[in-house]
């Protein structure tokens, strides 16, 4: 399936700004066999003084942007087209859950897609007695660690009820579970402890999500949207499997991956520093549709997103 | 070997060694199957120590006393201090000092620094191998999960090669001498080794209190250590515009003296995260004149605090940023950020196998035994054999005893409760070997005794490759304990000698002729020239504070309740100041002199520790009479007091202050708070009909003797308009210190561009004009007012110019 993927970040401030310097994580990730970026472009107004691009550890494109003294408003604008592959499910030949500590401490690569990153408490995740008793109630009975990781996303749906309002972006996902609330965000973040704690390596995705709601199905929360899931490490064998907690199911060709790291913190879409005083707001707005049905249906208009805005450091 | 002097040290008759040796027999017992740096185990005493012990042995207990007041009579002069914390407060410590040095023949140093050396290639390949291609971990020499789940391991570093070649510039090693009398590595220190600069001033204070046996006992010295590095340092810059800086968290930081110490030595600049700037890949500094690179970084800052776009983000010590410059190639950080990775307690129990692996060699110098409990086989071991075997944290970094951590000793465990916590916790365990150590003589209520040792020594790469300072930091334990060696819990530091058979070379930091170009001196920081700007605000301040005070008490005393008139006068001047006049010394004046020391401590390199200790004593005298004072003639009293110390201050500032940029800063500062305050006071007070104001404003103005002499007539506002307002030879007037203003402004970075004024030169100079043309009639009270706000303005035009 070929995407045509349009974000738009603006923001406003309520004084001009002094300079800053900011890090996207936007684009989407060009990965062998599950997902090419066929061409993009990034457009930031007014323009910044410095721009230019390099790789993070985890291997996610960032955009570096310095950006002038004196905005009153900013927006950043994405435009895409992307590959998205629809790899099948394959048969279940992960390990057995115990039999996994054996199979990673066999790992001896540090790279980034090394589960060795993923096992233990990261800045954004800490580790939560409620969620490990949470996550090993919901595994018992699974047979391998495949079944185990969607027998917690199930329960996870289940347990949580989707509320923007809830939570905050630094909200911890222990507060957030306790709350029983939250969006994508919390959802993975709450997966990924749980996981952790019963010794699976799990990892933090961002990417996009489209929504194309099947007839007499109801539409997929945060639809065309910034999205966040979770990357589970079912053995050597075989290897990350990704869940979307949010929705409960395997992830698919409607996920489009920006990058994947410990926690929200490693993949955050925007990182920076402005020197502000006074208010500013900020939204973004994402529209994702399927470049062989533009023609035939017209796209949807973009949203203003109901998510909260990306995160600013001051 | 024992080092011979030439001739004995004056005025010790022979006979003293022997009495030493009773004495030692008699007093000086090392501890049972300790080794001993001064004496054998039968009490004899070591070749190397006799001319200390012979000399040592002929003095007197006033003498000993003497000469340790002297060492700590130089560190109080000179401000050393650490800050210790405790209680969720630090506070500011003496330097605790142990007068005795710690002798070492110089060919055992010899035998020690191969070793030393071999150590610091070690750390720099497996650093290089960590932030490389991981070789150690995909060839099972290192677990991955050591590195993985490190919290100094700071993936955002790997893959960024260091611009200068090496990661490693400036390391530290702890050792210490086990029972055996070989030394041991007991703690490796990459990311940001604190306490040369303590050695230096340790080697000072030492030598002051046993001047005559350091001249003559052939210790090697320290400066050209010092030297190398700074040119090594310098070299590594990319233009001669560049600078190198020495990165410090701030004043609150443990060892900020350190670096401000070291920086004033160095002749380099001492910067925090908030005067750096990342422009076009390549790291500024916020000057008064402008943004000027800087190649080479020291940092004295943890690696993760460095920038908080791509490490720690809740860090506010740092530079946004700083990863970018270095991905950008030009910038040398001295360590490469990450290299605290190195530190890692666990890392220890794999160095010989890395040794072998990386460098094919075997480690020459050992380091304490050590297990990682996360690998079954040391698990096994441990829980076997777990004598003497202490179990903390697998990722702390530094000595087990230099922080306080939970330390378990392994053996005081039942061996199931053992096996149950190295299955469920080993992966986060590390077990060593409870450290013994060599004990050295320490002054112990006025004798000597025994008390455990560790060195740490440093090594710095210059340009003909790792350099050991001969000598270093001695740690000396508070109780014969080894464990009380932290200067947190009551460890005291110690010289090092390292003592040649021969004479010895001079060296110092002065350059030989030709050899070394001095670095053309650097434009100030921007924070710097605003804590310095403020510091001559806040001094200033204070004097005019003094003087209303002191002008209001001497009233007191002098008419009782007749004063009532003139305080009345008076008090719009304290109440515009928010000081409630009543007390002796009021809670306001106190704040204004917390304020001062607060902005100089903020720039300790480049203040004088003279100036530095007159401030502090200031502060200390007004606040203990404070407490007793009482309004009046008691206070008048105080108060002259107090104006007599502050004429200190400045009297070393402008004395001793080479005439620098901060200097020019200080002095602004200073120039404008008083034209404000004597402005302000001849608007309050000038236009006032209540009797004997006019003398009053003439006292508080300092210039009674002056008026005497100029106008033949009493006061009237003529006269004191004229003589504290316009006449431009009054040091007190308000002239004065415009056109000095003036002068000092002329004199900063973009004052004029090709003949058109800054924004700032203009002001001043309209000032100075329509000052020069004033007369006493047509400076009004209005007139006056209106120049006092016009002076405040320029406040801010150096801000907007210089201060941001």
């Amino acid at each position: 399936m070929i995407y045509d993927l349009k974000l738009v970040i603006a923001y406003e401030f309520d004084r001009p700004t002094g300079g800053g310097r900011q890090h996207l994580r936007i684009t989407p990730a060009d990965l062998p066999g599950l997902q090419s970026l066929l061409s993009h472009e990034i457009s930031i107004s007014p323009p910044p003084k410095e721009r230019r691009s390099f790789t993070d550890f985890w291997g996610t494109e960032v955009t570096e942007l310095v950006l002038p003294p004196g905005m009153t408003d900013c927006k950043i604008t994405l435009k895409a087209r992307v590959l998205r592959q629809d790899p099948e499910m394959g048969l279940d030949i992960s390990p057995a859950p115990v039999a996994l500590a054996t199979e990673l401490a066999e790992v001896t690569r540090l790279g980034s897609a090394s589960p060795q990153h993923f096992l233990t408490a990261s800045p954004r995740i800490a580790p939560d007695a409620a969620i490990a008793a949470f996550a090993a109630k919901a595994m018992a009975a699974a047979p391998t660690v495949q079944s185990a990781i969607e027998a917690l996303g199930r329960a996870l749906h289940g347990h949580m009820t989707f509320d923007p309002k809830a939570t905050e972006v630094d909200t911890p996902p222990a507060v957030a579970f306790a709350l029983r609330r939250g969006v994508c965000q919390d959802l993975a973040q709450i997966m990924i402890a749980g996981l952790r704690s019963q010794g699976i390596p799990a990892a933090y995705v961002a990417g996009y999500l489209r929504t194309l709601p099947p007839p007499g199905k109801p539409r997929l929360e945060g639809a065309d949207a910034m999205h966040a899931w979770v990357a589970a490490w079912a053995g050597v064998q075989a290897g990350w499997l990704a869940y979307d907690p949010t929705n409960a199911c395997w992830v698919a060709a409607d996920h489009l991956i920006v990058g994947q790291g410990r926690d929200y913190g490693d993949v955050a879409p925007v990182v920076g520093s402005l020197r502000t005083e006074g208010g500013q707001r900020g939204s973004h707005a994402v529209d994702l549709v399927a470049s062989s049905a533009k023609s035939a249906a017209s796209p949807p208009a973009p949203s203003p997103a109901a998510v909260p805005p990306p995160p600013q450091r001051q | 070997m024992a080092p011979r002097s030439p001739k004995k040290p004056p005025g010790f008759a022979e006979g003293p060694e022997e009495r030493f040796v009773e004495k030692t027999k008699a007093r000086y017992r090392p501890l049972k199957d300790t080794p001993d740096e001064m004496v054998e185990a039968d009490g004899s005493l070591r070749p190397l120590w006799r001319d200390f012990a012979r000399a040592f042995g002929g003095f007197s207990a006033e003498e000993v006393e003497r000469r340790r007041m002297r060492a700590e009579q130089y560190l109080r002069d000179s401000g050393v201090f650490y800050r210790q914390y405790g209680g969720g407060q630090s506070v500011e410590r003496p330097w605790p000092l142990s007068p005795i040095p710690v002798m070492i023949a110089e060919a055992e140093w010899a035998d020690l620094v191969p070793g030393l050396i071999q150590r610091a290639d070690l750390l720099e390949r497996l650093m290089a191998d960590l932030y490389g291609d991981n070789r150690m971990i995909s060839e099972g020499h290192l677990p991955a999960a050591l590195v993985a789940q490190n919290p100094e391991w700071l993936r955002p570093l790997v893959g960024i090669a260091p611009h200068s070649g090496h990661y490693l510039h400036f390391l530290a090693f702890e050792i210490g001498r086990g029972p055996d009398g070989d030394w041991w590595v007991l703690a490796d220190r990459a990311q940001a080794p604190s306490g040369a600069g303590f050695a230096l001033e340790n080697r000072v204070a030492t030598s002051r209190a046993f001047a005559e046996l350091y001249a003559e006992g052939h210790v090697h010295r320290l400066a050209g250590f010092f030297r190398d590095f700074r040119d090594a340092l310098l070299a590594h810059r990319q233009d001669r515009d560049a600078r190198a800086a020495i990165l410090t968290p701030g004043p609150l930081n443990e060892t900020y003296y350190e670096h401000a110490w070291i920086a004033r030595y160095l002749g380099i600049t001492l910067v925090q995260g908030e005067d750096l700037v990342v422009e076009n890949g390549r790291l500024m500094v916020r000057t008064v004149a402008g943004l000027r690179p800087v190649d080479v970084l020291w940092r004295r800052l943890d690696g993760s605090w460095a920038d908080p776009m791509e490490l720690d983000p809740g860090s506010k010590l740092g530079t946004a940023g700083m990863v970018s410059a270095l991905r950008a190639g030009g910038l040398t950080m001295v360590n490469a950020l990450g290299s605290g990775v190195l530190e890692t307690r666990a890392l220890m129990a794999f160095m010989p196998a890395l040794s072998r692996h990386l460098l094919g060699e075997k480690l020459k110098l050992p380091n304490i035994a050590t297990w990682w409990c996360g690998d079954p086989e040391a698990r096994a071991e441990v829980a076997g054999d777990p004598s003497k075997l202490l179990l903390s944290d697998a990722f702390a970094t530094g000595l087990p005893y230099d922080r306080q951590e939970a330390i378990t000793s392994a053996e005081a465990l039942f061996p199931e409760a053992l096996a149950a916590l190295l299955d469920r916790d080993g992966a986060r365990l590390v077990a060593q070997e409870a450290v013994t150590l060599s004990t050295s003589p320490a002054l112990v209520d006025g004798k000597l005794a025994p008390r455990p040792m560790s060195l740490r020594v440093f090594l710095a790469r210059t340009e003909q490759g790792w350099q050991v300072m001969p000598g270093g930091f001695a740690r000396i334990g508070a109780s014969p304990d080894p464990t009380a060696i932290a200067m947190q819990r009551g460890g005291s530091a110690a010289d090092v000698w390292i003592v040649s058979p021969s004479e010895v070379e001079a060296v110092s930091m002065v350059p030989a002729p030709g050899s070394y170009t001095r670095v053309a001196p650097g434009a100030l920081p921007s924070r710097a020239a605003d804590n310095l700007f403020w510091l001559g605000r806040y001094i200033e301040r204070t004097e005019v504070m003094v003087r209303l005070l002191r002008a209001r008490n001497i009233r007191l005393a002098e008419m009782g309740t007749l004063a009532a008139p003139l305080l009345a006068a008076m008090d719009p001047m304290f109440k515009a100041r928010g000081i409630d006049p009543k007390p002796g010394i009021p809670g306001a004046l106190l704040d204004v002199l917390a304020a001062s020391i607060g902005s100089a401590g903020q720039v300790r390199d480049r203040f004088s520790p003279d100036a530095w200790a007159s401030l502090t004593d200031l502060n200390k005298t007004a606040r203990r009479m404070a407490l007793s004072v009482t309004a009046g003639d008691d206070a008048a009293r105080a108060l002259s007091a107090l104006l007599r110390k502050l004429a200190g201050i400045t009297g070393l500032v402008h004395e001793n202050m080479y005439r620098f940029m901060g200097w020019r800063f200080l002095t602004l500062g200073r120039l404008q708070e008083r034209a404000m305050a004597m402005t302000e006071m001849l608007a309050t007070l000038a236009d006032s009909k209540t009797p004997g104001v006019l003398d009053l404003a003439i006292e508080i103005g300092d210039s009674v003797l002056t008026h005497r002499r100029r106008f033949t007539v009493s006061t009237s506002r003529e006269t004191i308009i004229d003589l504290l307002a316009l006449d431009p030879m009054n040091p007190r007037g308000v002239r004065h210190q415009i056109e000095a203003m003036g002068e000092q402004v002329a004199m900063l970075p973009g004052a004029s561009d090709h003949g058109t004024l800054s924004p700032l030169s203009r002001a001043m100079l309209r000032l100075t004009t329509e000052l020069a043309v004033e007369a006493p009639e047509t400076l009004t009270q209005d007139a006056l007012w209106d120049l006092y706000g016009r002076i405040g303005a320029l406040s801010d035009h150096i801000t907007e110019a210089y201060l941001r």
